[in-house]
């Protein structure tokens, strides 16, 4: 049971870091709901700033990658992203495509590296 | 699959409607994209070192994709508590005003604040399009039901997913496990991509995804938020500009 949950330090992280940042807004939306405008200046600034955060993210795992993921050379996993952009714009924005040209790039040159 | 047609005694119990939306997971291409992304998310925890019972808790009470690998990857490579939690609540935002979109859809005369808490919790990118897609197919008093259902099948199966990925990168050859943890960028980035409503949209994921090679090179603990901050508002300013351009013109 403690290599399940691992140590409570880190579920206490996870509640003071993910859970209530989170939560916060979710609840904000459900008490103050009715009175905010989707496209209003402010949102639009948010939004901006909230996906430039996850393409940092994004960015973050693809450079400094984490684990298996490191064993991979720097120009395969930039060359498995931009193939799989090409995909996803090829086929009309389909998530689908881009993840699965993406994952065979990735995988099936790594194989071929050895 | 069908709905039954909104006058059915399918609609007659609330249970039924739950049923209803937990089997409408299997009518979503979406409920494929989270799968992988999750089984992603999962291997990622692996190797970023947290355990399985703490990756499943960050599903079941975060659930939101981007706030967990946020958390996973800023805890994980050594970032401060409060670090973590400035960038999750900055990501976090967009789910207020999907919140606000969302909850006039089910409410009735009747319906209770307290009655909307659980959809608030399941709400997220993936519930908030199906409920534009699937509600207009339930009756409005069945509609919390079905919300109940489908946001606790799609918590369901990316609970597994996160099982799947964990055991899996614990066990997979490295040239897989690579691969699985390759996942959370390509969905994620393809999807954001996809979610790109208006010209700032996509200068932010541009430049944010540009920029933070750039500060991780500063390596000041925060370079997450300073690439995020900096290229949003770099987007926004040229939103401004365009709309004063638009204007100036007209």
């Amino acid at each position: 049971m403690s290599t399940f949950i691992g140590d409570w330090h880190a579920l206490a992280i996870l509640f003071v870091a993910g859970v209530i940042p989170n939560q916060i807004w979710r609840m904000l939306g459900l008490w103050f709901g009715g009175g905010i405008d989707e496209n209003s200046e402010l949102l639009v600034w948010v939004r901006a700033v909230a996906t430039a955060i996850l393409a940092g993210i994004i960015a973050q795992i693809v450079v400094q990658p984490p684990g298996a993921l490191a064993s991979v050379p720097d120009w395969l996993r930039y060359g498995a992203v931009a193939a799989g952009f090409v995909a996803f714009m090829l086929a009309r924005k389909s998530i689908f495509a881009g993840v699965l040209v993406g994952e065979i790039v990735l995988i099936a040159g790594k194989y071929w590296l050895g | 699959m069908a709905l039954p047609p909104l006058d059915s005694p399918q609609w007659q119990t609330s249970f039924r409607a739950f049923l209803w939306g937990a089997r409408s997971i299997g009518a979503t291409v979406l409920t494929l994209v989270l799968f992988a992304t999750y089984l992603g998310i999962g291997a990622l925890a692996h190797d970023s070192g947290f355990s399985l019972g703490w990756t499943l808790a960050s599903t079941a009470f975060v659930w939101a994709g981007p706030a967990q690998i946020i958390v996973i990857t800023t805890l994980g490579s050594g970032a401060t508590v409060l670090q973590s939690a400035i960038a999750v609540t900055v990501s976090a935002i967009r789910l207020f005003p999907m919140v606000v979109s969302v909850l006039p859809l089910m409410r009735t005369e009747q319906t209770k604040r307290r009655q909307l808490i659980l959809v608030a919790h399941l709400t997220a990118v993936t519930l908030w399009v199906e409920c534009y897609r699937f509600l207009p197919q339930v009756p409005r008093n069945r509609r919390i039901a079905f919300i109940h259902g489908l946001g606790l099948g799609l918590v369901s199966v990316c609970l597994l997913a996160n099982t799947i990925g964990y055991t899996l990168a614990a066990n997979l050859t490295p040239l897989l496990a690579a691969g699985m943890l390759m996942l959370t960028p390509l969905a994620f980035l393809f999807s954001t991509a996809r979610n790109c409503r208006e010209l700032a949209d996509v200068i932010a994921l541009v430049l944010g995804l540009l920029l933070f090679p750039l500060a991780a090179m500063l390596n000041s603990g925060v370079d997450i938020l300073v690439s995020g901050v900096f290229a949003g508002t770099v987007a926004y300013g040229v939103h401004r500009a365009r709309a004063g351009m638009v204007k100036a013109g007209a």
